[in-house]
């Protein structure tokens, strides 16, 4: 998967409430699709297709036991996910940071327009 | 107001994105900024790279309006544009956005309050369904990314709290 596919999976898979639900309780430590069923009151089948979803998106994974096959959640997308949202908010802070600087001009014109109408003649 | 200058980001429904910024300046000049496409034009940019190469605003309601941004370096272009419905100047912008490339639109609310000399933006983002913005969250738009920045922080926050209290959906 390339790196905004892999990030509009992330997305997509934190769309839902029970899947942020079940992020949650793997965040406390792995667990089985048995232990993850019962909080929700789902069937299995039901529980296994959200895994299935966060699985895709890389946000959980399968322990060795083979057993139980216990889920557990990887840090690395979900922190990968954080920093590409923090550098959009950046972008985002950069428009208003641009913003203050020529509002700060504007200000300066509105309090003394004539300064500004003098460096105007003294071009001409 | 101690705020001036941080960026808030909120999701008041599941299908609203609301910002919100203080700047140090009345709100005729923030307005101003944000309908004279000469100022337009100095700010709102995006990443590094980016300059506005199209800006036609709209100046009364019913006009449609369109920004495009081009990439210096490597030429790419993009877009977005839609309809003015509401436009109280220096108060309130009401307007349709589609992002090229995108389905559906959004409705978004510009509110621009001023207290003691300082104007308090506010950018309400409004989906026409809660599928239209996963679409948008999907895509990785900036509008849907603010909002799963949102639900990260309560992903990461939560640990665990909600499992327990949050039954089937």
């Amino acid at each position: 998967m390339t790196s905004s596919n892999r990030l509009n999976a992330t997305f997509a898979a934190l769309a839902d409430p029970t899947r942020r639900a079940i992020l949650a309780r793997l965040a406390r430590g792995e667990a089985s699709v048995l232990q993850l069923a019962k909080p929700f009151a789902m069937s299995q089948p039901a529980v296994s297709k959200h895994l299935k979803v966060l699985e895709r998106a890389g946000l959980i994974s399968r322990s060795r036991d083979a057993q139980r096959r216990p889920r557990r959640i990887e840090a690395k997308p979900l922190a990968e996910a954080t920093n590409w949202l923090e550098r959009y908010r950046k972008i985002w802070e950069a428009n208003f940071q641009r913003l203050d600087a020529l509002l700060e001009e504007l200000k300066a014109q509105h309090n003394n327009p004539r300064s500004n109408k003098q460096k105007e003649t003294i071009h001409d | 107001m101690t705020d001036t200058g941080s960026l808030k980001v909120t999701t008041p429904s599941d299908r609203e994105i609301r910002m919100t910024r203080v700047f140090d300046a009345p709100r005729q000049l923030v307005f101003e900024a944000h309908s004279k496409p000469e100022l337009l034009k100095r700010w709102l940019l995006g990443p590094p790279g980016w300059e506005m190469v199209v800006c036609n605003v709209a100046s009364k309601v019913g006009d449609r309006y369109r920004y495009e941004w081009r990439n210096t370096a490597t030429g790419k272009q993009f877009g977005n544009g839609g309809v003015c419905h509401e436009l109280v100047p220096p108060e309130r912008v009401v307007s349709t956005e589609v992002m090229d490339g995108q389905p559906g639109e959004a409705l978004v609310t510009t509110t621009f309050v001023e207290q003691n000399g300082k104007t308090t933006l506010t950018l309400n983002i409004l989906f026409e369904s809660r599928e239209i913005r996963d679409i948008a969250l999907k895509s990785g738009m900036e509008h849907g990314v603010a909002a799963s920045y949102n639900r990260l922080d309560e992903v990461l926050a939560s640990g665990g709290a909600q499992a327990k209290s949050q039954g089937s959906v």
